[in-house]
């Protein structure tokens, strides 16, 4: 196991994320942040309270795209989650945030679930951390870190709301 | 879990992790756009040798707001008029391409031999006087919505207890999850045995209506020789019937169910069909979340805990 971010890391990186939001969007007007089950919705709460201290006020929501997957047979399920957007998102400019990017398929299938559930202006992608090894045409607008890996190693956020404490590493695969 | 037929193979934590999953579904189903693709290319057969139209279109709701597509098999237009055996219809309807089965059957254990027969998961839509498993959690989580809990809570079942297959599934589904259940019933139309059910026996609901939280009222089944078990309606209506008398005899908090459909004037009075207190169209919309939720569980891969 190897760190790869430790909780001042994570804070620094979304404070800068909040910033490049703002600054891209010229403001906070029409933003939503949902944020992707499972530790993409802390990440978003976050990101919107950092916002919050320097500019003003988004709403955030969270997304569970668990029925939107192209691979549900081909992995073990979890618990489905909360989906819960507190604004129409029509017209609106939402910010998916999610920890780990990977192959893409996880976006994939939340951009499914919005176009469910409206049409949204234009929706961007924040992640705490890129890993590469993309499988579809999806990029992300905001990044914490660029990290470099093998596809066969596994890297995990650990978030303070939901595992204790902040931090980001690589497990190699057993 | 592989099939869902007997609400006595499950324990209280599959019930409560069934009713979870039925919870996210009913924000599903108030969407804008009430579907989801989970299971996008796969068949649920609806198989019915008893004739039922809320469980099927129900079913049928379930599968399609979870984006698989529905068959739907119906004896009277079938070669089962022709002689063909449950057996080869099953397999028949496997062969055909469903990746599930939805089996209602007159006769009781019908599903679980359906089970044995196929290698496709099979859901019990009903067996005889048996078990009605997906009813029992649409109760449940119609309770739970309203109540925040089941535990604790009192339900009086009343009626035909002896052909319900309502009952029994109810009865065991309530108490797994900490509910307190009486059956409310004239003698004949209780069980010939009823020792080890979890359940007290009343004779009289007028003794109990002060002190139940739920009123689950069971159809007097006029189609089943109804007027042989009890001497006459008017007498039923006297001793069982959910008039507007007892209805406000109730905790003020109490709720009336019903599984539908309702003979109005027989065993719940008009307006308290009517009453917001009376959730019968609730459990309506609960059972389409329920089913989702078991075919999702049936369908969608193994749960990892």
């Amino acid at each position: 196991m190897r760190a790869v971010m430790d909780a001042a890391d994570m804070a620094r990186a979304l404070r800068r994320i909040g910033h490049e939001i703002v600054e891209r969007n010229r403001g906070v007007d029409d933003l939503v942040l949902l944020g992707i089950h499972t530790r993409g919705v802390p990440l978003a709460q976050r990101l919107a309270r950092e916002i919050a201290d320097f500019e003003a006020a988004v709403p955030v929501g969270e997304l569970d795209v668990a029925l939107y997957r192209d691979d549900l047979d081909r992995r073990p399920k979890t618990r489905i989650g909360a989906t819960r957007v507190p604004v129409s998102i029509d017209d609106r400019v939402v910010v998916l945030v999610d920890d780990v990017l990977f192959t893409g398929r996880t976006v994939r299938a939340a951009l499914d679930s919005i176009a469910d559930l409206g049409r949204p202006r234009r929706v961007e992608l924040a992640a705490l951390i890129d890993r590469g090894h993309r499988e579809l045409p999806i990029r992300p607008d905001y990044v914490g870190k660029n990290l470099p890996t093998s596809r066969r190693q596994r890297v995990m956020v650990h978030v303070s709301e939901i595992d204790g404490n902040d931090r980001a590493f690589v497990e190699e695969a057993v | 879990m592989r099939h869902f037929i007997d609400i006595a193979d499950l324990e209280r934590h599959d019930l409560e992790s069934l009713l979870d999953e039925a919870d996210g579904f009913v924000e599903i189903l108030e969407r804008p756009i009430p579907k989801v693709p989970a299971l996008r290319g796969k068949t649920v057969t609806t198989a019915f040798f008893e004739p039922s139209t809320r469980t099927r279109l129900s079913f049928e709701r379930a599968a399609k707001a979870l984006s698989a597509d529905t068959m739907s098999f119906a004896p009277g237009t079938s070669s089962l008029s022709k002689g063909e055996s449950l057996k080869d219809t099953v397999q028949t309807l496997e062969a055909m391409g469903s990746n599930l089965l939805v089996v209602r059957h007159r006769a009781v254990g019908a599903a679980r031999r359906v089970a044995d027969w196929t290698s496709i998961p099979v859901v019990n839509g009903g067996d005889g006087a048996h078990q009605h498993p997906t009813q029992a959690l649409l109760d449940a989580l119609t309770i739970r919505r309203h109540f925040g809990k089941v535990e604790g809570l009192h339900v009086a079942i009343v009626g035909d207890i002896r052909h319900s297959r309502v009952a029994r599934s109810n009865i065991l589904a309530f108490s797994a999850l900490g509910a307190r259940v009486t059956l409310v019933a004239p003698r004949t139309l209780l069980p010939v045995v009823t020792d080890g059910w979890p359940v007290a026996v009343s004779p009289s609901l007028d003794e109990v209506l002060g002190e139940v939280d739920v009123v689950y009222l069971l159809r007097v089944q006029m189609e089943r020789g109804g007027a042989t078990v009890f001497p006459s309606l008017p007498e039923y209506v006297g001793r069982f019937g959910m008039t507007r008398r007892r209805f406000a005899l109730l905790k003020p908090e109490a709720i009336v169910m019903h599984p539908g459909p309702m003979n109005r004037g027989v065993e719940i009075a008009d307006e308290v069909a009517d009453d917001p207190r009376t959730l019968v169209l609730e459990q309506v919309a609960m059972g389409v979340a329920v089913r989702m939720a078991v075919l999702f569980r049936l369908l969608g891969g193994e749960l990892d805990e």
